[in-house]
């Protein structure tokens, strides 16, 4: 069947539509954000750092040398040795391993569940809702550190080894973490869910599935972005006051929270400051970074949501 | 011929915080193959609803189907079960909306979108419903489908928009193409076209058109069959050339009336008086009562039924059932 010879063309615009695409809309967009980029170029560093840097270290091996306990920075030792003589710059980038593997995983792990559990519960509603928000609301009624400190102690009560320690920490994470995330997933779904788009999928006769995943959540994504990004910084910080207090990755593993653990030895804070500032500054950087790029990913890709 | 769709007092009701509203009350009327029926009346008469209850669109808790049957080639879409409906809807039945801009998914090219009715009934692999999408963004007047594929629909006109739904919706060669006012959002020149598409559409493939409109224009131009609607209830059908020449309610006359007409300068545009009765507060009479020049006694406390007139056409009026008694 041919279309009717009265019906007249329409030309599409004369632009060039690859050139217009909204991921290249946005970068241009979040590249003119000086504060951003300098984000961004904080947090990749700090990856590179991390993860490329002791591939150059002489000291990967964290040899235990009597001979140089407790060294003020040198030029064998760029940030000194601890009081075991391990080599402190080396186990900033070993324990920046650990703490952005940590929070990047628990980021995936509670954004994964915060999105599927917020847009079934927003897209299904009724009992299958109730159920999974309260859930998330008892999650959200107990202050997370305390819970955080309980787990914790129980994971050392139970003496869990300490490799997997790290894997229970990121668990840990993402349990107090999904709530908030679920939340605002599920209002967005629920504001999603009445558009006249939706009702046009319905009337095509889709899957629930395809309407769900197909047609929501790419809906979300940007936010999700955000959501997910800014979600990093706060893991990071969470695990680093965890091992602070060493109710998350045991040492020998290093993690920038319990390095910073010498600052709780009045004679290490007071005459060996080598020993807590590097890694006090690799969260402090991290973590602000993060939330600056954060923030100049929330302007550029959910412009609703500008202050 | 035999009827595709055929209504039998449908009734739909929402709920309100101030109560339950009959939004659609004991609607009957069948759509034959190959036919375009129009419903007409104006805003908040029922119209929509109509549409969305034959699509299953009205979903509890906020309102419900509380009666009657729709019935489409044999059964009743009320009582199918969720699998059966969904692979009849977008598939026999299909539906463009009112709001071209609104009824895409901003997030997805309108490649995808063309494709995916293609991929659900048809089982197309993605190759064969990429070349068929193709297609039918040339049919639907469009040049250059290649990179209309690959484009969001914030980068095409509303026009445009409405012409890949009109694509979407003839993607599967349904039996019934409901259109709730196609071309309400669209400026005039565009309206034609788009009309002209429709119309071209069923004279290729003999589909049938429920036409929801408030444009006597578009009916006059568009329809078959005519149903005006009024307050949920329909208060007149008929054929389209019987019911332009001779409107029996007094309400497809004021309809007809408030209509301008080419070349006539009046001072002012006739316009029924008063508005729509509230639907809360609705007792048993004319719901067009209050309005009405020719209003009886009898107009006031009981509710004319739908009767056969000598032409074909039928009318929900007591000035025809009384002329019926007296002569």
């Amino acid at each position: 069947m041919a279309a009717d010879s009265r019906v007249s063309e329409i030309t599409a615009p004369r632009v060039n539509l690859r050139k217009s695409s909204l991921f290249r809309q946005s970068l241009r967009r979040l590249l003119h954000n000086k504060l951003a980029v300098a984000g961004f170029a904080v947090v990749l560093f700090m990856f590179v750092l991390c993860f490329i840097g002791p591939f150059f270290s002489p000291y990967t091996d964290n040899k235990i040398n009597m001979a140089m306990m407790n060294k003020a920075p040198n030029l064998q030792h760029w940030l000194g040795t601890d009081a075991l003589g391990r080599d402190i710059l080396t186990r900033v980038m070993q324990a920046g391993r650990i703490s952005l593997t940590v929070g990047l995983a628990s980021m995936v792990l509670s954004v994964f569940l915060g999105a599927l559990l917020g847009a079934v519960a927003g897209y299904y509603g009724g009992l299958l809702d109730q159920i999974i928000m309260r859930i998330a609301d008892l999650l959200m009624t107990i202050p997370s550190l305390p819970l955080l400190f309980i787990f914790g102690a129980l994971l050392s009560e139970w003496k869990i080894k300490a490799d997997y320690r790290m894997y229970i920490v990121m668990l840990m994470l993402s349990m107090v973490n999904w709530p908030g995330l679920a939340r605002m997933v599920r209002g967005q779904m629920l504001s999603l869910r009445e558009r006249e788009f939706m009702q046009a999928a319905v009337v095509l006769g889709l899957r629930d599935r395809r309407k769900l995943f197909g047609h929501l959540l790419p809906n979300i994504v940007p936010l999700l972005i955000v959501m997910a990004t800014l979600n990093i910084g706060g893991a990071i910080l969470s695990e680093s006051v965890l091992s602070f207090f060493g109710l998350g990755v045991m040492p020998p593993t290093p993690t920038w929270g319990n390095m910073i653990d010498a600052a709780n030895n009045i004679l290490d804070f007071q005459e060996r400051p080598w020993l807590w500032i590097p890694p006090g500054l690799s969260i402090f950087a991290t973590v602000i970074a993060i939330n600056i790029f954060g923030d100049g990913l929330r302007d550029v890709l959910d412009p609703k949501q500008k202050r | 011929m035999e009827p595709l769709m055929n209504i039998d007092r449908l009734s739909t009701v929402f709920f309100t915080e101030d109560g339950k509203v009959t939004a659609v009350d004991e609607v009957s009327f069948s759509i034959r193959e190959g036919e375009t029926v129009c419903i007409v009346g104006e805003s908040g008469c029922g119209k929509s609803v109509t549409a969305m209850s034959i699509m299953g669109l009205v979903e509890e808790p906020g309102g419900k189907i509380s009666g009657g049957s729709i019935d489409f080639r044999g059964e009743d879409l009320l009582r199918l079960d969720k699998n059966t409906l969904r692979s009849i809807r977008g598939n026999e039945i299909a539906m463009i909306f009112q709001e071209p801009m609104s009824s895409l998914n901003p997030v997805m090219r309108i490649g995808e979108q063309i494709m995916e009715p293609l991929l659900v009934h048809l089982r197309m692999n993605k190759k064969q419903a990429r070349a068929r999408a193709i297609e039918l963004i040339t049919q639907v007047g469009i040049s250059r489908p290649e990179q209309i594929m690959g484009s969001y629909p914030h980068e095409l006109s509303g026009g445009m928009l409405q012409r890949i739904m009109i694509a979407i919706a003839i993607s599967c060669g349904p039996k019934l193409l409901i259109a709730d006012e196609p071309t309400t959002a669209l400026d005039v020149t565009i309206q034609a076209q788009i009309l002209d598409l429709l119309r071209g559409f069923k004279e290729n493939s003999g589909m049938s058109i429920l036409l929801i409109t408030h444009d006597l224009g578009v009916v006059a131009e568009m329809a078959d069959y005519v149903i005006v609607m009024y307050s949920g209830q329909i208060v007149e059908e008929g054929g389209v050339v019987e019911l332009f020449q001779n409107p029996k309610h007094p309400y497809t006359r004021g309809l007809l009336k408030s209509k301008p007409v080419m070349g006539q300068r009046l001072e002012e545009l006739y316009s029924i008086p008063g508005q729509v009765p509230s639907p809360l507060a609705l007792e048993p009479s004319c719901y067009f009562h209050d309005r009405c020049g020719h209003c009886m006694d009898v107009c006031r406390t009981r509710q004319p039924q739908l009767q056969e007139t000598g032409s074909g056409q039928k009318v929900a009026c007591w000035l025809y059932e009384e002329a019926e008694v007296y002569v």
